[in-house]
């Protein structure tokens, strides 16, 4: 574990950018400020384009004064992203690509917008890890998971921790904060030479049994895993997640989070091994994480056709895994939105790789452009369900539910697109 | 090899063995399982599902073996590890069916190119060899003409074939072998073809499932087991709506539904 020394801050360097750097900047709000002017979105991404077109060496230009930290991973690295920022930002001032947009041009827009030295919490896509890395120099890099998605338009998981692996060696963060039970980032995270491991008791290993290392088998027992092929194995873990308390530098945590779930404290547990490693204070970044009650609209309660309903999103196996913990409980009516959009995955097959069972007698209204592929799934798993032309008639037929409790907020749980669109129908990103 | 009564004593349950789901579990392939169980549950035949990880001895005196798609290292290990078994051999030559998805389908034949290209012995059971081409990654819906699987006992009617496709090598059928069906939309073997059958051992490219997109299929591998006459009518409403989509969705080349500029640029 690292010593909770304060970090060498790059702050106090020169912070004026290169005249080339200044017109990329410019050139980038122009063309964000024309996209959102004719609706086409928030313009972040296509001004992101736009400045690295001008100068291509922009992120280093615009990370060369501050503190980086990374944040990866196929499931919650936005939400580690937001309690991270939040958790830093008792103490220091905070710029953040929060919005999701995750690769290079995402991040170049939400830094030109922020003062030069503030530091900046990034969440990177997986698979621009790499070149991320390069640019910025990041002091920190958390890794969180790595689990399938979208493989029909992604790599497989392997070949990014693979990535990932090269990437810490090429160029070494201070610290790299990395999940102790997922052998595919443990076996990415060896190749640094200081890591934090963080035990999450991660109960998703269907992704991982491979070894990344020889191809061998790994054999997952209740306090671990081995590879029984090679040397790798679960390494002792500096962070804990015990009965819901989080262990961290010495102290037990137990405080309650806005945010709901066993998952998110795993995330919390993240944010705050990653904020120790900047030098923050413990009690100050807990402080932080409780300002975090939805992130992105995720477990938003808003008003939708007269009805409360609860926004939840889950996008591949891992992450139902997890929502199905929130869904598992009640009796009342329940609407699940799939579709297959690029962003999606073409292929909703994972949708037989989740435990829909855990549902048991709550009746499900299948919507979304895969809808029929997810009541076929319903269907073989003697679950109660019907399928729905859109949201309103799904809330609809909730509605009309003998099961329909009008105290409690609908629960609409979505992958990725079909979270987008209800998101915006109820006002869009806060 | 001895024949197998079409029809079986009713007092034994099917058993269906999930072949190394820890190694070959990618795309859903899990759900043939769920599919073939419940569809003999519905028509209250009793099935036992039996889960074989890498590792464990496999059984050889199972009903049906199911071998799904995987990445490249673990399909490696997986042939290494049936190679050394014997366990699915000595079920094959007991007359057990057999259903291959994808990287499953490569390993039961007689050779396949590993990740590195190096090409690698097979399990030999199905006749067929797959090869790598200088050809793009097939990724997509795939569809068929209507599929038939020709028996000493006649010809199986299995209706057009849809599923999702997802693999880099093309696959040649042996002398020994039947395919399913020619392909409509999409790559399959390679050859204008889809799949490879080498007696009760199915071979194909179709994720989906392939047993949740084709009940005709499932019920004939439940056929062979306990007779077509066991095999009674089930409500496949939620199927057939789902299979008119994808049937329309494949022809329509509607690989992206609905794809927008919007959707696009959120990902990059």
């Amino acid at each position: 574990m690292t010593a909770a020394t304060t970090p060498a801050s790059k702050s106090g360097q020169t912070t004026a950018l290169r005249p080339r750097a200044r017109l990329a900047v410019a050139a980038g709000r122009l063309m964000a400020w024309s996209s959102r002017v004719v609706r086409f979105g928030t313009g972040s991404v296509i001004g992101g384009r736009v400045s690295l077109l001008i100068d291509k060496n922009l992120l280093s230009e615009l990370t060369a004064s501050r503190d980086v930290v990374i944040v990866s991973a196929t499931n919650g690295k936005t939400t580690t992203t937001k309690l991270l920022a939040s958790a830093l930002g008792t103490s220091r001032p905070i710029v953040s690509n929060w919005l999701g947009a995750n690769m290079t041009p995402g991040i170049v827009a939400a830094l030109a917008a922020a003062n030069a030295t503030d530091t900046a919490v990034l969440e990177v896509d997986e698979r621009w890890v790499d070149s991320v890395l390069r640019a910025t120099n990041a002091n920190t890099v958390v890794l969180l998971n790595l689990s399938r998605d979208q493989l029909d338009r992604t790599q497989e998981v392997r070949k990014l921790a693979e990535q990932w692996r090269i990437a810490l060696e090429t160029t070494p963060p201070r610290t790299v904060v990395a999940n102790a039970d997922d052998p595919l980032v443990t076996w990415a995270a060896l190749a640094a030479p200081n890591v934090v491991w963080v035990g999450t008791g991660q109960e998703w290993t269907a992704d991982a049994a491979g070894c990344p290392a020889c191809s061998g088998r790994i054999d997952f027992t209740d306090t671990g895993w081995a590879c029984s092929g090679c040397d790798l194995r679960r390494p002792s873990v500096d962070v804990a997640i015990n009965d819901g308390a989080i262990a961290i530098g010495g102290r037990t945590i137990t405080g309650e989070l806005a945010l709901p779930g066993r998952v998110n404290r795993v995330n919390a547990a993240f944010a705050l091994a990653a904020a120790l490693a900047m030098g923050a204070d413990l009690d100050q970044a807990f402080d932080g994480l409780d300002d975090v009650r939805e992130v992105a609209g995720r477990y938003r309660v808003a008003q939708f056709s007269d009805s409360a309903i609860r926004l939840l999103l889950a996008k591949n196996p891992a992450g139902w895994h997890e929502a199905l913990e929130l869904l598992e409980g009640p009796s009342t009516p329940l609407v699940i939105a799939i579709n297959a959009r690029i962003a999606d995955g073409h292929d909703p097959s994972w949708l037989w790789d989740v435990a829909y069972e855990r549902i048991g007698q709550r009746f499900v209204i299948a919507i979304g452009e895969r809808r029929h592929d997810l009541a076929v799934r319903l269907r073989y798993g003697n679950l109660n369900h019907i399928v729905a032309d859109d949201l309103e008639s799904a809330i609809e037929l909730v509605r009309q539910s003998p099961a329909y409790d009008p105290t409690m907020p609908i629960d609409v749980a979505s992958n990725y697109t079909a979270f987008q669109d209800h998101l915006e129908r109820v006002g869009g990103v806060l | 090899m001895t024949s197998l009564p079409t029809t079986r004593r009713t007092d034994s349950a099917v058993r269906i063995v999930s072949l190394y789901p820890d190694l070959l579990g990618t795309y859903g392939d899990g759900g043939n399982a769920l599919v073939l169980s419940r569809r003999l549950e519905w028509r209250g035949i009793a099935v036992e599902h039996i889960t074989v990880d890498a590792g464990e001895p496999v059984p050889d005196s199972a009903d049906l073996y199911l071998v799904g798609g995987g990445e490249d290292g673990p399909q490696v290990q997986a042939t290494r590890e049936l190679e050394q078994s014997q366990g699915l051999h000595r079920a094959v030559d007991n007359g057990a069916v057999v259903l291959a998805i994808c990287a499953g389908m490569q390993i039961l034949g007689n050779r396949f190119p590993d990740a590195n290209g190096t090409i690698r012995p097979g399990l030999g059971l199905l006749d067929c060899e797959t090869v790598r081409v200088d050809k793009p990654r097939a990724v997509g819906e795939l569809l068929t003409t209507r599929a038939q699987l020709t028996t000493p006992e006649g010809i199986i009617e299995l209706g057009p074939l849809t599923g999702f496709e997802n693999h880099a090598g093309r696959t040649i059928p042996g002398n020994r072998s039947q395919t399913l069906a020619s392909v409509e939309v999409g790559e399959g073997n390679g050859d204008g073809t889809e799949g490879v059958v080498t007696g009760k051992i199915v071979g194909t490219y179709l994720h989906g499932p392939a047993l949740a997109r084709n009940p005709l299929l499932a019920d004939a591998l439940l056929g062979w087991i306990v007779g077509a006459s066991a095999l009674t009518p089930l409500d496949d409403n939620d199927v057939d709506s789902l299979r008119t989509e994808r049937i329309q969705a494949a022809r329509d080349h509607e690989l992206a539904p609905r794809r927008s500029w919007r959707d696009i640029l959120r990902r990059s």
